[in-house]
């Protein structure tokens, strides 16, 4: 199987996507003539001219309502943003419009509608470029969530993310695009709403999304060599909708749960899937659910210092034990 | 949270007695200040304020008992009010904790089923999976020790806990008594003298008990003690007892036999890699067994030493429960008090008790068959036969005597 990197693997899903339906385009700010500010747009413009692949000024509020109204129309825009922090000029056309208007409209009409583009921090950006928003984007019903944590789910979940006849946002990261993973050549599909386990274990189920998913593996790997704890770890792929029930299902195997976070603790991601856990498995549990976050203030600028803002896979080690 | 509730103090407590109080109604209280003094079933321990406030009023007199979680006194913060009463908290009223608060108004038939389920040990911490295995296996929470994050009882304990009867019927209940009549005293049970007649009576009926006895010749120990002993009074350290010897060699002889520092526990027996022995020190009506921790590391002198301080706090009751809790195997030592041999009844969950007798000179048969007069101290080894076997408990006894008879080696 070919093992190509996480970008790789958004490009040749939005080239497939454009290929297959002519009423997908792209558009937002460098995504045609400069391939993309992370590059993962490279080559579309190229391929699919101006009317596939369409450059913007910085203006998102206006792109992304563009792009609501154009779903409303029929066409599939998929919007990328240079960085999911700045959507919030948008919020408005995200939530009010783009999430509403299903509902408001008694399903009359459909807003097919991607939203994608690099989300969390880590990249020493700072405060104002490392937010984490999908826990107040899945905050609103009426709207898609998904998180990929690796090229196989980013490229088959951005595929159904663009087929999908609703809102759908998809946080990549930035630290994942120069990772690489087997990616099969033949097409795939991931549903939305299904999670993954991505080690199998028996003693702590460590739950995530995103790049925590990788933290968690790491943590895993140290917790099985040096401590003998087998945790499984558990990768929602989706936030809304979540599978409830693939989380639910290894927390009753193994009793314990640690989520692993990169959204700041407060009304966070983890802090829904905890209330979850104990509001279906109480009596399955032989432990808090602890979890592992984003300390909890606006992303740090110096290096060194937002390495250690985010979860590490020694910090997950350390709440393991906790409960062990 | 206004109300000052009795605390848990230790695993068996089900119910505490207010010794003092030390502070008055009207009187500010600080976190961390200490409010009362509470007798639990092994000792006094004292109670601290976890809230600010005035000590606005006290619902159990000095003297009085309360179960845990009855509320004992009620403390405001500053702006804080009084919860309403509808008459039915009156000062001296004990409150079911299963009942709700007083002036919080819930249907009445579920109240009542709820005040009737027999839950009168307070609030034991348990994870939701523990109490959900207890509940299945019939397993009494309160009896078992808790091995995860701060005392919680996991599943792993509920798993390894042997199932329980659903009551222990004590010796008053199973057996008709003669009443007392005119001049005779009627002398209620102190919280410690109920946990010892339900211990061991659950010991005596439920634990397999089989006993050994051998005749240790202690004319070296004699011997030795006294030579230590000369010198350390002459260098102004503590004299080291015939009992703190026993212990070490009891400690010693089962790092050689590790199947004696054991528990049954249900579908396996438990061995402990630490020794960590109970002794049973007598006090004023009734016995606690302060535990020395990991006493196979400890030298002759430390644990002379840890005795000493377990056992003169033990005897003025300022022992905590940690201290007296977790104890593997326990030495019983009646030989100061003159009896020659005895069988002592296991303190669960432990597998084996040592009942030490009194170092008595009486003749003996030497080697050469000539009747000289010797040294002779009587050991006795009550066992729990699901755990130790006969042949095992015997080489046990064989490793302590040989430590014993030869006790230069225990100064190592």
């Amino acid at each position: 199987m070919p093992v190509i990197t996480y970008r790789k693997a958004l490009n040749d899903a939005l080239a497939e996507e454009l290929a297959r339906d002519e009423n997908v385009f792209i558009i937002g700010e460098e995504v045609a003539h400069y391939n993309g500010a992370y590059k993962v747009t490279e080559g579309l413009w190229q391929r699919f001219g101006d009317k596939r692949v369409l450059d913007t000024p910085i203006t998102e509020a206006a792109f992304i309502g563009l792009s609501a109204g154009a779903s409303m129309l029929g066409l599939r825009p998929v919007v990328e943003l240079m960085f999911w922090s700045f959507a919030y000029v948008a919020y408005d056309q995200i939530v009010n419009n783009a999430g509403c208007i299903r509902y408001m409209s008694g399903g009359q009409i459909n807003l097919p509608l991607v939203i994608r583009g690099p989300a969390n921090g880590g990249t020493n950006v700072g405060a104002t470029h490392s937010h984490t928003p999908e826990s107040i984007l899945a905050n609103n019903p009426g709207v898609k969530v998904v998180c990929p944590a690796t090229a196989y789910d980013a490229k088959g979940l951005m595929k159904t993310a663009i087929r999908d006849n609703d809102p759908v946002f998809v946080m990549e990261n930035t630290l994942l695009y120069g990772e690489t993973w087997e990616v099969p050549d033949e097409e795939y599909l991931i549903p939305l709403g299904v999670a993954d386990v991505k080690r199998e274990g028996a003693d702590v189920s460590l739950i995530a999304h995103g790049r925590a998913v990788i933290t968690s593996l790491q943590a895993a790997e140290i917790l099985a060599h040096e401590h003998n704890i087998h945790a499984e770890v558990v990768d929602l792929r989706s936030i809304r909708p979540l599978d409830e029930e693939t989380l639910l299902r290894s927390v009753r195997k193994t009793h314990r749960a640690v989520l692993v976070d990169e959204n700041k603790p407060f009304c966070a991601v983890s802090a829904q899937i905890a209330a979850t856990i104990q509001e279906k498995a109480f009596d399955d549990l032989d432990a808090p659910v602890l979890r592992v976050c984003t300390l909890d203030a606006p992303a740090i600028y110096s290096p060194p210092l937002e390495k250690l803002q985010l979860p590490t896979p020694e910090r997950v080690v350390e709440k393991v034990l906790s409960i062990a | 949270m206004p109300y000052i509730e009795m605390p848990k103090l230790s695993d068996t407590m089900t119910e505490g007695t207010v010794v003092k109080w030390r502070k008055a109604v009207g009187e500010p209280v600080d976190v961390g200040d200490v409010i009362a003094e509470i007798e639990t079933d092994k000792a006094v321990m004292e109670l601290e304020a976890f809230d600010g406030g005035t000590l606005q009023e006290i619902y159990v007199s000095e003297g009085g008992k309360a179960r845990i979680g009855e509320k004992l006194a009620l403390l405001l913060a500053a702006g804080e009010d009084a919860p309403q009463k509808d008459g039915q908290a009156a000062k001296t009223q004990q409150v079911n904790p299963l009942a709700g608060s007083p002036s919080r108004t819930s249907p009445a038939p579920a109240k009542a089923e709820k005040a009737a389920a027999p839950v009168s040990r307070g609030r034991v911490k348990a994870s939701p999976l523990a109490k959900k295995i207890a509940g299945a296996k019939r397993v009494d929470l309160a009896l078992i020790q808790g091995s995860g994050p701060g005392g919680r009882i996991v599943a792993r304990d509920v798993e390894s806990a042997p199932v329980t009867p659903a009551a222990i019927p004590t010796a008053a209940a199973a057996i008709p008594v003669l009443p007392p009549g005119p001049g005779d005293r009627r002398i209620p049970l102190t919280g410690m003298r109920k946990i010892i007649a339900e211990r061991l009576l659950a010991s005596k009926t439920q634990i397999p008990h089989f006993y050994l006895n051998i005749e240790v010749d202690a004319g070296e120990l004699v011997r030795l003690r006294t030579q230590l002993n000369e010198h350390l009074e002459k260098s102004g350290q503590g004299k080291l007892t015939f009992n703190d010897f026993i212990l070490k060699a009891v400690v010693a002889a089962a790092t050689k036999v590790p199947r004696v520092n054991a528990s049954f526990a249900g579908d396996a027996v438990i061995e402990y890699t630490d020794i960590h022995p109970s002794v049973a020190v007598a006090v004023e009506d009734g016995l606690v067994t302060p535990v020395i921790r990991q006493a196979q590391k400890k030298s002759l002198r430390e644990i002379s030493e840890a005795v000493k301080d377990l056992a003169t706090r033990a005897r003025s009751k300022k022992i905590k429960p940690e201290e007296y809790q977790g104890g593997t195997l326990t030495v019983s030592n009646l030989g100061s008090h003159g009896i020659d041999s005895f069988s002592a009844v296991i303190n669960p969950p432990q597998a084996v008790i040592l009942s030490i007798g009194a170092i008595v000179k009486k003749p003996v048969l030497n080697a050469q068959d000539q009747i000289v007069p010797g040294h002779r101290l009587a050991i006795g080894l009550s066992a729990d036969h699901r755990v130790v076997d006969g042949a095992t408990g015997a080489q046990y006894l064989a490793e302590l005597r040989g430590l014993l008879e030869n006790p230069a080696a225990l100064l190592l």
